[in-house]
């Protein structure tokens, strides 16, 4: 559960503790439901932790992507490349 | 005013006018798509401009716009009479909200104000709750333009754009994706790939740097220069390469090689990107091994015809070319000819300038006939050959840079379609605008006096002219309304007609009126259409009603002094209960004609060449009953020698001129012939004003002063005096 805006300001502390809770369990399920802004750093680290997830067979699910990284990941055409499914709501 | 917010108000007032005539269309054909997404487009354009020179209440205001208008595109809600008013009267708007940027105000009026808040907030009541919520809190910070596309579509005609950000962008306090956003204003993403293989290994990875790269293709209209002027910001941090529309297959295999991926994973991007096929790709590799790059076209082809290897083999046996890096100095050298590449198609100029052409070419003229003559004189072959090759090309130069300032009529004629529309709606009739002759071109200045007037005929039309739909189907006539704008060419003028097919003008109603205004005299007999003409007269105006639109009794008289003005003449011909048409006569140009050069004892004459249609010899016939025969045909002439009372004795031989104006033959007698010359008018002064039948002076080589006929003038004189003549003949009897 993340929590913050995925910035350039919390990069380097989201970084240290995605990778950590990756290295933590198998199957690692992040809820972007609270994330109010994502940038390019953000993005950036989502794209990192889905090839770490890949390159050591483990299962990185995202899910409960909020307006703005919904948006993001629209934008930036890489829906079909984290393969995640995300709800657009009603 | 800076420059770039006054090329932002000039192109969003062309932009206005694209999406209000877009909105007239869209009345009669809701359905059409391309037209909808027409006026998408030129709000949204109006948008991305407001947005780059920071005036945010256009922005604010347009974005409103074209939030209804997206939804209208996307079929969510329908077209309706009440939804188009609404968006006209937001085109209403916006062009107050320009007036209010091109006087340099900070904030629009008050009233402006009012108005615009009264427009939102009715067209946010047009968008269903529904679409409403999901627009969430920050409007402005939709991306409007965005949509995912899977490939497989080719679109080559997008540019590409192939960013990719350097380390310290982020650092730097900047966000590539808001960049992008941006460029999303510009035209529409067509699709957009994120290239992220350069992020190092998850230890290595710093956070705080950008890995990524994007590969884009955009639709827009914007030049080179502005798509690279989005990335200003970031230019000595990112390397950005940028493919116009159309590149060859080439451009992209160079890119492919350029750019520090993997070529096989860009080749793939690229496909997926919808700016390659696989056929495209395999050929253009393929013709790559020898790793030279074609240079030629022929080449290419060559390669082309050989059986193409599969494309993973070659992708794969491809080493990964690495290339520096192309230096920014480079690529704004080739965006700066780029740019004029495009601009040398459209050059916005002043009109000064181009006025101060057409008087030095007129300068010109006059020193070329002059040269022309001494070469004549001084009798040596190669200096008349030499001059007459020059005055040729003077000619030349003459007719284009007249040509410059030729417009064509249709957008005048198209502004019409709203006031139309408007008119119609408000007297509750129902009236269609036909324009015809659109293409017809006439000099700039012309054009823009000639709005007013047509102005005053065209809701003259519309409110004496038409009748109400009840009376007109009493009448056995359709529903609907007619109202005509045509132009053509006629004999070295412009003929402009504005029609309708009403009621037509009452000649007793007219004359009636007349007596009662005292413009006449009761017991005056007048011809039909001396009568009808009264309408010119100041201070005449038959409707029984004033109106808002018109009937103030101002309209018609200075529609006449206004055509005056521009050396044109109006007339107007009705048939009762059939309609009326105006017709305004107005002369091609307004500064240089081709003459013909003529003589009477010792002055000359210019006349017109394009009224002239031959010259014939006057014969013995008598010349007292000023008409003559013309080949079974009855011409009236117009003596010159006694026109203007020029003593002497006329020559043996003489000759006619017979000139055309607006369907009326007319003969001039004349001393000499002298032939065809260039002739800059120049006015006469105030002094000859009321001078009949001269219309200007010009100055020949000689230095002489020729005078320049005024056909029209002329034409009616001998017209008049015929009819004159008639009627006196008639009353004897």
């Amino acid at each position: 559960m993340l929590d913050t805006d995925m910035t350039i300001y919390r990069a380097s502390e989201h970084k240290d503790a995605l990778l950590h809770a990756l290295g933590e369990t198998e199957n690692l399920e992040i809820d972007l439901s609270a994330v109010g802004d994502i940038d390019t750093a953000g993005l950036q680290l989502l794209i990192l932790l889905k090839r770490e997830a890949r390159a050591s067979g483990k299962q990185l699910a995202l899910s409960g992507h909020s307006a703005a990284v919904r948006q993001a990941i629209d934008f930036c055409n890489l829906a079909a490349a984290f393969g995640d499914p995300m709800v657009i709501p009603a | 005013m800076d420059e770039l917010t006054s090329t932002f108000v000039t192109e969003s007032r062309d932009m206005l006018a694209e999406m209000e005539a877009g909105l007239l269309r869209l009345e009669q054909a809701p359905d059409d798509g391309d037209n909808l997404n027409g006026i998408f487009r030129a709000a949204h354009t109006i948008k991305g401009g407001s947005g780059v020179i920071e005036c945010h209440f256009i922005e604010n205001f347009t974005h409103q716009v074209e939030n209804l208008l997206d939804l209208l595109r996307n079929g969510r809600i329908p077209v309706t009479g009440e939804l188009a008013t609404l968006l006209l009267s937001c085109c209403d708007q916006l062009g107050a909200l320009l007036d209010t940027l091109a006087s340099g105000q900070a904030e629009p009026l008050a009233e402006v104000l009012s108005r615009g808040d009264e427009l939102t907030a009715a067209l946010r009541r047009c968008v269903p709750p529904d679409e409403a919520t999901e627009e969430g809190g920050v409007p402005a910070e939709r991306p409007p333009e965005v949509r995912s596309c899977g490939g497989g579509v080719v679109s080559t005609d997008g540019w590409h754009i192939s960013v990719r950000f350097g380390e310290n962008v982020l650092r730097g306090g900047m966000d590539p994706l808001s960049f992008l956003r941006y460029l999303g204003t510009l035209g529409e993403i067509l699709s957009l790939e994120t290239i992220s293989d350069a992020i190092p290994p998850a230890e290595q990875m710093d956070p705080e740097s950008c890995y990524l790269g994007f590969e884009i293709r955009l639709q827009t209209r914007a030049s080179k220069a502005e798509i690279e002027h989005v990335f200003e910001f970031v230019r000595d941090d990112c390397s950005l390469r940028i493919l116009p529309p159309r590149s060859k297959v080439q451009d992209y295999i160079q890119l492919i090689n350029e750019l520090p991926e993997d070529t096989m994973r860009l080749g793939e991007m690229l496909l997926r990107c919808g700016a390659l096929t696989p056929a495209e790709l395999d050929a253009g590799l393929a013709a790559q091994q020898p790793p030279a790059l074609p240079a030629a076209e022929g080449e290419f082809d060559d390669a082309q015809a050989l059986p193409a290897p599969p494309i993973g083999e070659v992708l794969v046996e491809q080493q990964v070319v690495h290339r520096e890096v192309v230096e920014a100095a480079a690529s704004r050298q080739a965006a700066v000819s780029e740019k004029k590449a495009i601009e040398s198609r459209m050059v916005r100029v002043q009109a000064d300038k181009l006025d101060q052409l057409i008087d030095l070419v007129g300068e010109l003229v006059i020193a070329g006939a002059s040269a022309n003559l001494l070469a004549q004189k001084s009798g040596q072959v190669e200096l008349v050959e030499s001059t007459s090759v020059l005055s040729r090309l003077v000619e030349n130069i003459r007719d284009a840079a007249l040509q410059l300032r030729m417009v064509q009529i249709g957008e005048t004629f198209n502004r019409f379609n709203r006031v139309v529309r408007d008119a119609s709606r408000e007297l509750g009739k129902d009236i269609a605008l036909v324009v015809t002759g659109a293409e017809t071109e006439l000099d700039k200045s012309v054009v823009e006096k000639l709005g007013d007037p047509l102005m005053h005929l065209v809701r003259n039309a519309i409110d004496h002219g038409i009748e109400p739909a009840a009376v007109r189907l009493a009448r056995g006539k359709s529903k609907k309304g007619r109202v005509g704008l045509n132009a053509y060419h006629d004999s070295g003028s412009i003929v402009i007609e504005v029609s309708d097919d009403g009621s037509g003008l009452s000649r007793e109603r007219i004359r009636h009126k007349a007596i009662e205004k005292g413009l006449i005299d009761e017991s005056m007999p007048l011809g039909d259409d001396e009568l009808i003409n009264l309408i010119f007269e100041a201070g005449f105006s038959t409707a029984e009603k004033v109106t808002n639109i018109s009937g103030r009794g101002v309209g018609m008289d200075v529609v006449r002094r206004n055509i005056q003005a521009l050396r044109g003449t109006i007339t107007v011909s009705t048939r009762d209960g059939e309609g009326s048409t105006f017709t305004i006569r107005l002369p091609l140009t307004l500064a240089i004609i081709d003459g013909f050069l003529t003589s009477v004892d010792k002055s000359s004459y210019v006349i017109p060449l394009d009224s002239v249609v031959e010259c014939i010899e006057l014969g013995a016939e008598r010349l007292d009953r000023n008409y003559l025969n013309l080949r079974g045909e009855v011409l009236p002439f117009v003596n010159l020698r006694e026109l203007f009372e020029i003593d002497g004795e006329p020559p043996s031989r003489r000759s006619v001129v017979v000139v055309q104006y607006a369907g009326s033959k007319v003969g001039i007698v004349i001393d000499k012939l002298h032939g065809e010359f260039q002739t800059v008018i120049k006015p006469l002064g105030a002094l000859f004003r009321h001078l009949r039948g001269i219309g200007g002076s010009t100055i020949l080589g000689s230095g002489d002063v020729a005078l320049i006929l005024d056909v029209p003038a002329l034409v009616d004189i001998a017209s008049r005096r015929e009819r004159s003549v008639c009627l006196t003949t008639s009353a004897v009897r």
